[in-house]
């Protein structure tokens, strides 16, 4: 199989994470744009781990790594999210202006 | 187009067209939706690639748990649901040209860099193989990310709880 065609794929997931996190205001959707791009990483790291064969699996152990880190980040994500609308009542990303003025 | 290809253009073309609807869709439940069909195709390549354990935890973390949280999240803020523009803001433009133009990019180095290469799918790395080597190589980094998910799991209902 092409490597290239994986590898476009987790391109196009990429760039299309990024417009999510760019044009989206609330911020749950921003989140799953966030998940999108890891996810975007994840198929790169399994590919290119298919593609040299290496003995020791690097590729697939460092996609492991980066789900717990996604996990991670989304319970903390959530959970400012949920402190910001508690006290803002909003969770739109660009009326949370707390630190620019 | 081999057999392997064909089955991969058309979980791609699932994939990419569910994150595309991820992203545009004007309802926040559909988005999470879109997004259970997005990493599920992703997992499906996943296996076709010879990752049936990275393929397994994908569906297992991710569709099981993470969209799951996501929900909890649409639920507990009172996100917009089924109403227009109130999801997006104004830089849809910019946004799509800064999208558009960094995969014209990733796609021309992709292709001029590994156009000729090839995925040989005769081996499956069985979970075994992972787990011994995670267990031999990787055992400090396993252990830290194993701290790190633990401290980032009492942050979140440090920050979560309601002050008496």
């Amino acid at each position: 199989m092409n490597l290239a065609l994986v590898l476009t794929l987790s391109a196009l997931l990429f760039s299309v994470g990024v417009y999510g996190v760019l044009a989206r205001r609330n911020a749950v959707l921003v989140l799953m744009s966030i998940e999108l791009m890891l996810n975007a990483v994840n198929l790169n790291l399994v590919a290119f781990g298919a593609h040299f064969q290496d003995a020791m699996a690097v590729g697939q152990i460092f996609a492991l790594f980066v789900i717990a880190i996604a996990a991670a980040e989304v319970g903390i994500g959530l959970a400012i999210v949920l402190l910001i609308f508690r006290n803002r009542e909003t969770i739109n990303v660009d009326e949370v202006d707390l630190l620019k003025w | 187009m081999n057999g392997p290809e064909i089955v991969f253009t058309a979980l791609a073309l699932v994939a990419g067209i569910a994150g595309i609807l991820v992203v545009t869709t004007k309802n926040v439940v559909r988005a999470a939706l879109y997004l259970v069909a997005a990493l599920g195709s992703i997992a499906a390549i996943f296996m076709l690639l010879g990752a049936e354990f990275i393929g397994w935890t994908q569906v297992l973390i991710y569709v099981g748990a993470i969209v799951v949280l996501l929900l909890f999240g649409v639920m507990l803020t009172r996100a917009p649901i089924g109403s227009a523009r109130t999801v997006d803001n104004q830089q849809r433009g910019v946004a799509f040209v800064v999208a558009a133009s960094l995969f014209g990019v990733l796609t021309y180095l992709i292709w001029r860099g590994f156009g000729d290469k090839r995925i040989p799918l005769q081996q499956v790395v069985r979970t075994e193989d992972i787990g011994t080597s995670m267990f031999t190589n990787f055992v400090l980094p396993f252990e830290a990310i194993s701290v790190l998910l633990l401290a980032a799991l009492v942050g979140a209902i440090v920050l979560a709880r309601r002050d008496k």
